[in-house]
């Protein structure tokens, strides 16, 4: 992938090509794909381009919006993680349980905010602790810790729900600042973040590298096992404030919260434009992703289409967008 | 990845002249008769605990009533080997069993009912095979979209709608061989789902352990490269296991049916990691290339018995799926230790 300019001075032709390569970049096609799906959905509803239902939807994918930022990091390394889902049920029961009054330890509700982070990372360094140190692969580590994790959840919960916060609670997931969701603002600024430190930091390079090549990475002296540790603990952190934002936003919490949300947090990333194999992507890539994928939901819900119809097709567009991905791909790469 | 240590020397794994001592000790230590042991020593322990547990009404229901489950590990396991996954299973298994149902209760001849769902899966395991060997899309990708269309277009569908009075000759599950009295002995009735659950572990076993197509799974999943140099076709290999693992799912699907008298038109939860835990558990390495359905079927009924054995010991059958993941983790983990030590 091409992503330095050259000075310039290029023949018309390598000019053409240039630009052809940049309008088959996965991020071009995507954009566009999103503004004919939002002119496609604005006629099909005329409740869909307002600023209330945007804004609406805006508070709706921030908690997948911030779980697919750390799976671009994941799965550019070449990994994956399943047990996002997961992460985000057991970091919400962990969180309703430490704070329910009635129950057995009633803490200050910061201080059941601050173990909810924290079981995240933990959650998500034991992830990464698995995959580096002892050598199991991603796919069954995440896919050992997504029944763990969840069964922890259940178990802690034994099916109960603890709702009832208090008022200031909810600001977080239902409340406004500056005319905008409480939400939006922390995914804009875990946005910028992720771009800067993916594009602009030796840590970001060296993910690329990692997934490129990771023996070569190990062999030109990056700490690839201390890089994957943290990225793994990163996507438990990302699930963790997710789940304090669910929890905010839907005022109760359950045992089953998050189930799925692997799914589309892998499509987001995958139809960003991130190869599943590893080694390139960007986050644009992954937030066009998911802003596509809400936008999806939201125009077939508003026509009338079911949430199970709606997974129907979000499924059908992971499939395709990797479909596409590899074609493009391939003919770039014979061209 | 794991970094595999080099050969030094040309030194292999195994030498032919191996002791008849350090064979015995092989034997002991396999996956399989560990298995075995672990499960006895459950049904004894938890036995003495609780005796109900080891009522035959019980112990019946652990075998028979998750002999679906240890019937679509046996395709599993040969997915696994092959170094690819389908998550999609358990959501296949509610979709053919749900089509089975309503078959029957639609007038369509009881066998038919009965094939059809496992010609279906043949089918899709053909697409997701095609995809993964000729469209190269990972396993993983493929199944996690294929689970959720399968799981969103049954709802959508069947709207969970519940099937009920299937007729009386429908349920394939609930037969019995007739009970043989021979002169001595008398063999007991024993249920159509342990007949098949055996039956096809056993098949399947010998199978992949002496037929050529058989032998090459193991290749692909062992070392693509070389399986390819030495002539084998990866995608045939791939397509060929794909089909297979969705042919064990449609009869999965009909035994799962066929023992319910209401089918909910809804994907049993968490089904798809009890089917790969089943595969993993039994000893297939997740790094391909190794394990068998015999050790996958005698870790689905570990699995089942765990699970009842929770309730009699007087445990919340919400921790289950906690027990599911650490026993993944632990089996793994000894796997990983175990190629260590023999590579080295």
């Amino acid at each position: 992938m091409t992503t330095t300019t050259r000075p310039s001075g290029d023949t018309p032709e390598q000019m053409s090509s240039r630009l052809r390569s940049f309008l088959l970049r996965q991020e071009v096609i995507l954009l566009i794909i999103s503004l004919l799906a939002v002119m496609f959905l604005a006629f099909g509803s005329d409740r869909f381009l307002t600023a209330n239902n945007l804004l609406n939807q805006g508070r709706l994918l921030t908690e997948i919006g911030l779980v697919a930022l750390s799976m671009t990091f994941i799965i550019i390394t070449g990994g994956i993680d399943l047990s996002v889902g997961s992460i985000l049920g057991l970091c919400a029961i962990v969180l309703g349980v430490m704070w329910d009054p009635k129950g057995a330890f009633a803490f200050p509700l910061e201080v059941a905010v601050l173990i909810c982070l924290l079981v995240g990372i933990v959650a998500g360094f034991v992830n990464g602790l698995i995959i580096v140190r002892l050598g199991v692969p991603p796919l069954i580590t995440t896919l050992a810790t997504l029944a763990l994790y969840r069964g922890l959840a259940e178990g802690i919960s034994q099916a109960r729900s603890v709702r009832g916060y208090p008022e200031e609670f909810y600001v977080l997931g239902q409340g406004e600042f500056l005319g905008v969701p409480t939400q939006l603002w922390v995914l804009l600024i875990f946005c910028i973040i992720t771009a800067v430190v993916l594009s602009r930091t030796v840590f970001g390079r060296a993910t690329y590298a990692i997934g490129n090549n990771e023996l070569g990475a190990r062999f030109s002296g990056l700490p690839v096992g201390r890089y994957k540790i943290l990225i793994y603990t990163f996507s438990g952190f990302m699930a963790a404030l997710a789940a304090w934002i669910f929890v905010s936003r839907v005022s109760t919490t359950r045992s089953d919260m998050g189930s799925g949300l692997e799914l589309d947090a892998i499509a987001a990333v995958v139809l960003g434009g991130t190869s599943i194999f590893g080694g390139s992507g960007s986050i644009i890539g992954t937030i066009i992703g998911f802003i596509l994928i809400q936008l999806l939901k939201n125009g077939l819900a508003l026509s009338g289409v079911t949430t199970d119809g709606t997974i129907v097709v979000i499924g059908t567009v992971l499939i395709l967008a990797i479909l596409v991905n590899n074609f493009i791909q391939r003919r770039s790469g014979n061209g | 990845m794991t970094t595999a240590a080099p050969t030094v020397g040309g030194r292999t794994r195994l030498s032919q002249s191996q002791s008849l001592v350090s064979r015995l000790v092989g034997f002991a230590t396999s996956q399989e008769v560990v298995l075995l042991l672990v499960v006895v020593l459950l049904f004894t322990v938890v036995g003495n605990a609780n005796p109900r547990f080891l009522a035959e009404r019980n112990v019946l229901n652990i075998f028979n009533g998750n002999a679906y489950i240890a019937v679509a590990a046996v395709g599993m396991t040969m997915v696994i080997i092959s170094r690819n996954i389908d998550i999609s299973v358990g959501s296949l298994i509610g979709v053919l069993g749900t089509i089975s149902g309503a078959m029957a209760v639609n007038g369509y001849p009881i066998w038919s009912s009965w094939l059809v769902p496992i010609l279906l899966g043949g089918l899709v395991g053909a697409v997701i095979g095609f995809m993964v060997a000729y469209l190269r899309i990972p396993s993983i990708v493929v199944t996690l979209g294929l689970l959720s269309i399968l799981k969103g277009g049954l709802i959508t569908v069947t709207n969970g709608e519940w099937i009920t009075d299937m007729p009386a000759d429908y349920f394939l599950a609930q037969m019995r061989t007739p009970e043989l009295s021979l002169p001595g002995i008398t063999i007991p009735a024993i249920p159509s789902p342990i007949i098949i659950m055996v039956i096809l572990t056993l098949l399947a076993a010998l199978w992949m352990r002496y037929s050529a197509t058989g032998r090459a799974i193991y290749a692909v999943g062992g070392n693509a490269e070389a399986a390819r140099l030495s002539g084998i076709s990866e995608k045939r290999i791939i397509m060929t296991v794909f089909i297979i693992n969705g042919l064990c799912v449609g009869i999965a699907a009909v035994l799962w049916a066929t023992q319910l008298s209401i089918i909910q038109s809804t994907v049993p939860a968490g089904l798809e990691l009890q089917v790969i835990t089943s595969a993993v558990v039994g000893g297939v390495s997740i790094l391909g290339g190794i394990g068998t359905t015999v050790g996958a079927m005698l870790a689905a009924i570990l699995l089942s018995a765990i699970n009842s054995a929770l309730v009699f010991i007087n445990v919340s059958p919400y921790w289950f799926r906690s027990v599911v993941g650490v026993l993944i983790l632990i089996t793994v983990l000894t796997d990983m230790l175990r190629r260590r030590r023999t590579q080295i």
